[in-house]
């Protein structure tokens, strides 16, 4: 006998409906290796010194090609130059818990 | 024990807040990790800047009974500078992850602080006295020309202002090709472990140019890479004994003395999970951020998205306990998702092995008795600011009809995190750090 029994959402799987509905193409391991991957290469930057070097001899008295609009977008021609890269200078400045 | 009212309730004060009030917050200012050394006198702090704040707790007061020591700052220096690896096009942060105090030997103070990639020993010593009255050196340490000597003294100590000095004692360096979520110190003294994402070491704190692999969990292929290793501590009396926690939400307990590698775990950890519960979001939730060993070593504590866990040691197939830190938060899993919140990475800690104490959103944190099994939920702000009011319990309200003085899910700020909390070891004194300030409550003294 086929018994019909209405089902109770979880809220959980009610959240889970609505990411999918906002999010078609998501992918189909859940907590799998994307996020792993992505976890594992944090910091990760692209540039080349090889490339770079390379870039510079060829163009001699040249400007390189300064980066477009978006700093995080390195496609082409464009050669990421350590200008590109943040500034990452170390804190001068005394921690303000000790103010 | 916890809660308002009764003769043996803790009743929490405000004592102190360090740090900037602006709202404008600067990245290198938030806090990443606080920690009381083990006689509770001082407490450390490391932020996203690299750099470490010490504080000290005051000699008591006898006139003062009503109150505690206060912490003033005692040391603060850089510990860590931001790296850039060429070779991997890797930007090294210098945010300290971890520091872990070294029990006190002599005079001097060693802590142990890290990065994502390098462990550094730290001295704090204490200069309180300088050498005065020397023959062939003025006072600002300029020769003298030893023909205007014309007669011989001898150099004494005298007295000086206090100087706190931390010097780098030992560098532990290229050790881990992933990041570092953990460092624990051994109860011999001798060792410690640091956790990567994928492996853990064990180091000699005198040897920095090597260290062991002790557990290794890449796969061959990385595209079979399914769990991560998100927390480690050795256990606080069997010097043989460490545990791991996962990303799946499985704990791992290993015995050094089973074999070199410890690959193979002695004890494994892990709650069934119900099929019918599962969901895109189960793993997610389910990975473990944070664990913590009781101080007797008999429990053990994981943090997960949502809750809190008592392990017995003894029992690997459940929890003996678990507490909701904040279950309102499950039906908002798909706007934490996309605001990243659920990878939000919060720490718990013990008061002995009677309450465990934990954050939350909103500048919440949450407090669990085992014994009474209560709870409560205290908030860390400014407005609560006078010293010896017991702060009042915060409730959310997760949906239906709003009490006065509850606040609704929808209004909790996920801005404001408390990722970071600890206990003192002997007394009833905590620190809570929200994103960019340390607060310091006190039990009420009568």
């Amino acid at each position: 006998q086929d018994t019909q029994e209405k089902e109770t959402v979880t809220p959980e799987r009610a959240e889970e409906a609505k990411l999918k509905a906002k999010y078609p193409n998501l992918g189909q391991k859940p907590g799998g290796s994307d996020f792993l991957m992505k976890r594992l290469q944090k910091g990760q930057k692209y540039f080349d010194s090889g490339d770079y070097n390379m870039a510079k001899a060829k163009m001699k008295n040249k400007q390189l090609p300064s980066a477009g609009p978006d700093k995080n977008l390195v496609t082409g021609d464009h050669i990421p130059t350590p200008q590109d890269l943040p500034q990452r200078k170390s804190s001068l400045v005394t921690s303000k818990l000790a103010g | 024990f916890l809660g308002a009212g009764g003769g043996n309730d803790i009743q929490w004060c405000f004592s102190q807040v360090k740090g900037a009030v602006d709202d404008d917050v600067a990245e290198a200012d938030i806090i990443s990790t606080v920690e009381f050394n083990h006689s509770g006198e001082l407490l450390a702090t490391g932020d996203k800047g690299g750099r470490v704040v010490i504080f000290q707790q005051e000699q008591e007061n006898k006139t003062q009974s009503h109150s505690r020591g206060e912490y003033n700052v005692y040391s603060t220096f850089q510990s860590h500078e931001p790296e850039f690896d060429y070779l991997k096009s890797l930007e090294i942060e210098e945010k300290i992850n971890k520091i872990r105090w070294l029990p006190q030997k002599n005079a001097a103070q060693f802590l142990l602080s890290t990065n994502d990639k390098t462990i550094k020993l730290w001295k704090i010593s204490e200069r309180d006295k300088r050498p005065e009255g020397y023959n062939l050196k003025e006072e600002d340490g300029r020769y003298r020309d030893p023909t205007t000597v014309t007669t011989l003294r001898v150099p004494v100590f005298r007295p000086m202002d206090l100087m706190v000095e931390a010097s780098p004692r030992r560098i532990f360096a290229n050790a881990h090709t992933y990041h570092i979520n953990s460092i624990s110190i051994n109860s011999d003294y001798e060792t410690y472990l640091s956790a990567d994402d994928l492996r853990i070491n064990l180091w000699h704190l005198e040897i920095t140019d090597r260290s062991f692999n002790i557990v290794d969990i890449k796969p061959a292929n990385m595209e079979e890479l399914t769990e991560v290793i998100t927390a480690a501590e050795f256990h606080p009396n069997s010097c043989n004994t460490f545990v791991y926690s996962s990303s799946k939400g499985t704990i791992r307990l290993c015995d050094m003395r089973a074999s070199a590698l410890c690959d193979r775990h002695s004890k494994l950890f892990e709650e069934p999970e119900d099929p019918s519960n599962r969901s895109f979001f189960s793993e997610i939730i389910s990975s473990i951020s944070d664990v913590k060993f009781s101080h007797s070593g008999r429990y053990m504590m994981t943090r997960d998205y949502l809750s809190v866990k008592i392990w017995d040691l003894n029992m690997e197939n459940r929890p003996v306990e678990t507490y909701q830190v904040h279950e309102y938060l499950r039906s908002k899993l798909c706007s934490l998702y996309e605001n990243d919140c659920i990878f939000d990475k919060f720490e718990c800690c013990w008061n002995g092995s009677d309450i465990v104490m934990t954050g939350s959103y909103n500048n919440f944190f949450r407090m669990f008795d085992r014994n009474t099994k209560r709870d409560i939920t205290l908030e860390a702000s400014r407005e609560n600011n006078k010293p010896r009011t017991v702060l009042k319990p915060r409730k959310v309200c997760a949906s239906g009809k709003r009490k006065k003085d509850e606040i609704s899910v929808d209004s909790l700020d996920f801005n404001k995190k408390i990722l970071h909390t600890a206990w003192h070891p002997k007394e009833n004194i905590i620190a809570v750090a929200t994103t960019n300030n340390l607060y310091i409550f006190q039990d009420k003294m009568n």
